[in-house]
């Protein structure tokens, strides 16, 4: 059978998409990236469930906003504060910047304690999802040293005492606490090492795993689903009335564009 | 046959030289922005008309619709307990051989760890060794005797490591006691708080139109003191550096001291559980350097066993 020669209109469509199919072909990424957007959530999810995203949001804009300070901030006892000085006032926009890391450090941490709330009032920590919970905790723990390293870049004397407070409270941890504080400390005493060393566990070591640790969350999510609210009528476990549902209840069904609701 | 992503034919384009001169062409123009706009010209052209040829090259298979796909002759794969054998089973009486497989896993892991251990070690030592190692301080010069007035607290700050700069700045409290057996006595109390290390504070008045400075040490003299106290937590001392009250677990730190030509020298730093009277007579319950809230005696000493080198 003679193929019919393609219209104009779907030679257009297909030049169009050839960037993609480019793409989908050699890697998979688009259709993973469908996958991903696409996938099937419980039809009574609500705001609560999009704090996890907040939370991701708010680690981006931090890595953003970071990488860009970084472009400016010298990790040097005897230029950290004026650099830091030079971001707020000379630097065009660069207080605005500089504002959204300090107070998005906060945001961030007080989503992931928003996030964590939800998760444990649905009980969506329950089994299967256990060890995402613990990645989580996990992704908390790095968030909140995230903070302690940040705390003393800025390198004024809030930011030095309240560092050699934390320091020697880590310190005063048995037996392995005064090893701890000199390692954190880069020797017996704060000194030139320290601040470097703060700064490259802040803007290196902590972000990436906390990226790391992202990844492996959302792989989680994703593999495993979102979980219904505890009260909803189709949540697992729940004793159906009636005959048994149908094998994909409780998820939204994908419907053709303009039909009813059912 | 499990199902294939893409089609079975690679969209590869029809290997073409037009390429070569599109490349040749854009050498030219950068060439051209040195030499003149003649070249320039030339390259563009070169450029454009190569670059024609390329699109239409690549393009060849499209314009024409897609041709039908010749058909690809398809056999059943072979299952893996069929045909031959990768390794026959040992015969009767053969020794057990050790196969390749097991050899190549065994060596792959075994000089995978060597080399990581040969690349970790290394790092590993040099991220942790460093703070425990050539750390302490030379001794510290803070001036002639003369400089300390009798039974009075000078505040003292001086580099610690004058190669670090400002931020190895310490204070101390330095009180001449006068002579014991004829030989001076001073009170030397580090400023670092026993709680958690902040800079206890002289409960008195520092003479600051009396300051003195000298190869980086400052000296300010005090009106006579009555102990010290911390602004972090409250923790207060007595003029002898023993804990009243507030939460420090012991009594301040002291520097070891030396005269020399008549000037006094700091030594290292050792921590003090309590002392017992006052002045040239006290008696000091001394221990060697721990960290601000470690305590170094009673029974909560047996949670800090050992301390790092200092």
């Amino acid at each position: 059978m003679a193929r019919r020669p393609p219209g104009r209109r779907e030679q257009i469509i297909k030049m169009m998409l050839y960037p993609l199919d480019w793409l989908e072909e050699r890697s998979g990424l688009v259709g993973a990236v469908r996958y991903f957007l696409f996938r099937k959530v419980p039809g009574d999810i609500s705001w609560g469930h999009t704090l996890g995203s907040a939370s991701l949001t708010a680690f981006i804009v931090q890595a953003v906003t970071g990488v860009i300070l970084a472009m400016y901030y010298k990790p040097d006892p005897n230029s950290a504060y004026e650099s830091i000085r030079h971001i707020t006032d000379d630097l065009t926009l660069g207080w605005l910047v500089r504002g959204m890391h300090k107070w998005g450090a906060s945001v961030f941490i007080i989503l992931m304690f928003l996030h964590m709330g939800r998760v444990f009032l649905y009980g969506a920590y329950k089994y299967p999802r256990e060890l995402n919970w613990i990645i989580g905790v996990l992704i908390l723990v790095l968030g909140m040293m995230e903070g302690f390293f940040g705390y003393l870049l800025p390198w004024d004397e809030t930011a030095y005492w309240a560092t050699v407070v934390g320091v020697n409270l880590q310190a005063t941890g048995p037996f392995v606490g005064p090893f701890l504080g000199d390692i954190l400390r880069g020797g017996s005493e704060i000194g030139p090492d320290t601040l470097a060393r703060f700064y490259s566990l802040h803007m290196l070591v902590l972000p990436g795993a906390i990226a790391g640790l992202i990844i492996l969350h959302l792989y989680l999510v994703i593999r495993l689903g979102v979980t219904s609210p505890p009260w909803s009528p189709t949540a697992a476990g729940k004793v159906q009335p009636g005959p048994p549902p149908p094998p994909r209840a409780g998820l939204v069904e994908p419907r053709p564009r303009g039909a009813r609701l059912r | 046959m499990d199902p294939q992503r893409g089609d079975e034919n690679p969209h590869t384009p029809a290997p073409t030289l037009w390429p070569v001169g599109f490349a040749v062409g854009i050498a030219c123009i950068f060439v051209g922005l040195i030499v003149g706009p003649i070249v320039v010209v030339v390259g563009a052209v070169l450029t454009a008309l190569f670059g024609l040829l390329w699109v239409r090259d690549i393009s060849a298979p499209h314009r024409a619709g897609a041709a039908e796909p010749e058909p690809v002759p398809t056999a059943p794969p072979i299952p893996a307990h069929r045909g031959e054998a990768a390794m026959p089973e040992p015969g009767e009486g053969e020794l057990i051989r050790f196969p390749r497989s097991k050899f190549l896993e065994f060596s792959t892991l075994g000089l995978g760890g060597v080399i990581g251990g040969i690349v970790t070690l290394p790092i590993l030592g040099f991220t942790i060794l460093p703070p425990f190692i050539k750390q302490g301080h030379p001794e510290i010069d803070v001036g002639p005797l003369d400089d300390f007035p009798e039974n009075k607290f000078v505040i003292t700050t001086f580099l610690l490591n004058p190669k670090d700069g400002e931020v190895s700045r310490r204070t101390a409290y330095i009180r001449n006691n006068g002579l014991l057996n004829g030989v001076p006595s001073f009170t030397a109390l580090s400023n670092r708080c026993a709680h958690l290390g902040c800079p206890v504070q002289v409960n008195g008045l520092p003479l600051d139109d009396q300051k003195k400075t000298e190869n980086g040490v400052d000296l300010i003299p005090t009106a006579a003191a009555a102990g010290f106290g911390c602004p972090c937590h409250g923790g207060q001392y007595d003029s002898e550096g023993n804990r009243t009250a507030g939460p420090p677990v012991r009594a301040l730190d002291r520097y070891e001291f030396r005269i020399k030509n008549g000037r006094l020298l700091l030594g290292k730093t050792y921590s003090v559980s309590e002392v017992d009277g006052s002045g040239a007579d006290a008696k000091i319950h001394s221990y060697p350097l721990a960290g601000p809230g470690q305590h170094v005696d009673g029974i909560e000493a047996v949670l800090y066993p050992i301390q790092p080198p200092r």
